[in-house]
């Protein structure tokens, strides 16, 4: 029932256009932060504007879409994004991954493993990984067109020096084909490997930001760290509660006022399908 | 080591508007020596300065670095990330106040590191070995390693800067005011490190400073500005015993005597 008021996927078709163009310089240098003309958008910016947007201006009325928040295909975001797509596109949705040819996601990847012909859209807070080290815009562009990437190390060593073991846990930095230092939006680092040679197209859209950066299919995505100090990909010790999985990332949750707590696993889609093929 | 000199400026000029910054300078300055530039506030000191290390673009005039392999090179007209590795390998820049040379919200280890992480450094227990080799040359003790520089008293902030600066082991320091704004005790002890440090590493330097007992100790040759230009240069006793200048004679007769 695709609300006729509204252009297919809500954009104007410049508008898609537009960031179509930018999604394609995006992908032409992977790891490069390519700015557009960010729209206003029916949501208040982060609450996922880019990745809407670049979501809109992939989606055909032949693609089924997925939206997961942290993992969950029933939380608050998802739920409202998905609602938005079926009234503006009228596309179909499910939230079963494998059958996804659109999955918009804040801060995770599925842990089923993505396919050839698939588009993960991540929603992006702050594009920029120096931002935090280096508030000048100015300069972050040129650290970046110079490669001058010293200062990514400097934050590790700090980590290090404090807490015995690079702290950082989210948000960890990637070096795309040994070029472009690139934030993977907050998704744990536990995903970090799974940017890697990933057969979807990723793509990360910062509304606010106003920027659009890309991952091709079957790119190189390498953790920044040290030779001593060597990237660990990090969850939550024990096994999901529900389906048993000890290999998939876990959610704390706390379910009464005694402390008793329970590990779940934060894909929800995943940890259903398992319990579904358990006796 | 090459015959020729280290660092030659030739003609260097930069004008604000209608005013002279700095006009026509130019020297040598070669392997192991130590230049000082003294003149008042406003003599052009600090954009001279600021214009040799790439801080400011230049009007007119060139810098030469002598590159091992390729003997002197022009930095104004060099590629900036050629130019960007030279500030962090071979040059080295003490700023007058330390906070504007330091990561304030670093770690002491940190700021030492930043520039071996900067040339490819990728091994945290060898940087950390040298972080703290460092800081001990400088007199900071190793247990203060993982401290913010906000914890350190201004001296210390000075020495961490120099330890900074110095890790790489660079050829070229340049130096703005580096004693300014301690006390004098402080001062001094700042000097003699300085000078050990300057000695042992056989490094060249160039330091613009106001005071001229730092001249005195530190520097071998003196440069003495007015109004952007250079009136005086010689050998820094020969130039403070026996000033010829006019400016220059009020300069030292103007040092206070206790």
């Amino acid at each position: 029932m695709n609300d006729q008021h509204y252009n297919f996927a809500y954009l104007d078709e410049q508008t898609k256009r537009m960031i179509r163009r930018a999604i394609l310089k995006g992908l032409a240098i992977p790891g490069y932060q390519v700015p557009f003309a960010s729209r206003e958008m029916p949501m208040p910016y982060g609450w996922g504007t880019g990745g809407v947007q670049v979501t809109a201006a992939c989606l055909t009325p032949d693609d089924r879409l997925k939206v997961i928040d942290q993992g969950a295909d029933d939380t608050t975001n998802a739920v409202s994004i998905r609602k938005f797509f079926q009234r503006t596109a009228g596309v179909a949705v499910t939230t079963a991954t494998p059958e996804a040819s659109v999955i918009q996601t804040r801060h995770r990847i599925p842990e089923v493993a993505l396919t050839e012909g698939q588009i993960l859209v991540y929603q992006v807070p702050i594009p920029e990984p120096l931002r935090f080290l280096e508030p000048r815009e100015t300069e972050t562009r040129r650290m970046h067109a110079l490669e001058d990437y010293g200062l990514m190390h400097v934050k590790l060593y700090e980590d290090i020096a404090r807490h015995g073991a690079i702290a950082t846990s989210y948000a960890y930095p990637v070096k795309v084909e040994g070029r472009y230092v690139m934030d993977p939006s907050p998704i744990p680092k536990f995903d970090n490997p799974k940017l890697a040679g990933c057969a979807a197209i990723q793509l990360f859209g910062a509304g606010r930001e106003q920027r659009i950066y890309a991952l091709p299919p079957y790119t190189k995505a390498v953790s920044l760290d040290f030779d001593d100090f060597p990237f660990e990909p990090t969850k939550a010790a024990g096994a999901c509660a529900i389906c048993g999985s000890d290999t998939s990332y876990l959610d704390e949750v706390i379910v009464d006022d005694a402390g008793g707590r329970m590990f779940v696993c934060s894909d929800t889609d995943y940890c259903a399908s398992r319990a579904e093929g358990q006796p | 080591m090459s015959a020729g000199p280290l660092f030659r400026v030739e003609g260097l000029s930069k004008r604000y508007g209608a005013r002279i910054g700095c006009a026509d300078v130019s020297f040598d300055l070669w392997p192991g020596e130590v230049m000082g530039i003294v003149g008042e506030s406003g003599s052009g000191k600090t954009t001279l300065l600021n214009c040799m290390a790439g801080h400011l673009a230049p009007d007119a005039g060139r810098v030469l670095f002598d590159m091992k392999d390729r003997g002197m090179v022009d930095t104004v007209t060099m590629p900036e990330p050629e130019r960007r590795r030279l500030v962090r390998t071979d040059w080295a820049f003490v700023h007058q106040h330390a906070r504007d040379g330091l990561r304030m919200g670093v770690s002491a280890g940190g700021n030492v590191g930043e520039r071996l992480m900067a040339v490819g450094a990728r091994h945290y227990g060898d940087i950390r070995a040298a972080a703290v080799d460092w800081l001990g040359r400088v007199e900071i003790a190793a247990d203060r390693v993982d401290d913010r520089p906000r914890a350190f008293s201004g001296g210390m902030q000075q020495r961490l800067q120099i330890a900074r600066n110095l890790v790489t082991g660079p050829r070229l320091v340049f130096m703005d005011e580096p004693t300014g704004g301690l006390d004098v005790s402080v001062q001094a002890r700042l000097l003699d490190l300085l000078r050990g440090l300057v000695r042992e590493m056989g490094l060249s330097a160039i330091v613009v400073t106001h005071d001229l007992a730092v001249v005195r100790l530190l520097a071998d040759r003196l440069m003495v500005m007015k109004d952007g230009r250079v009136v005086e240069t010689g050998l820094t006793d020969q130039v403070l015993d026996d000033p010829q200048h006019g400016y220059t004679q009020l300069l030292v007769s103007s040092v206070l005597q206790v």
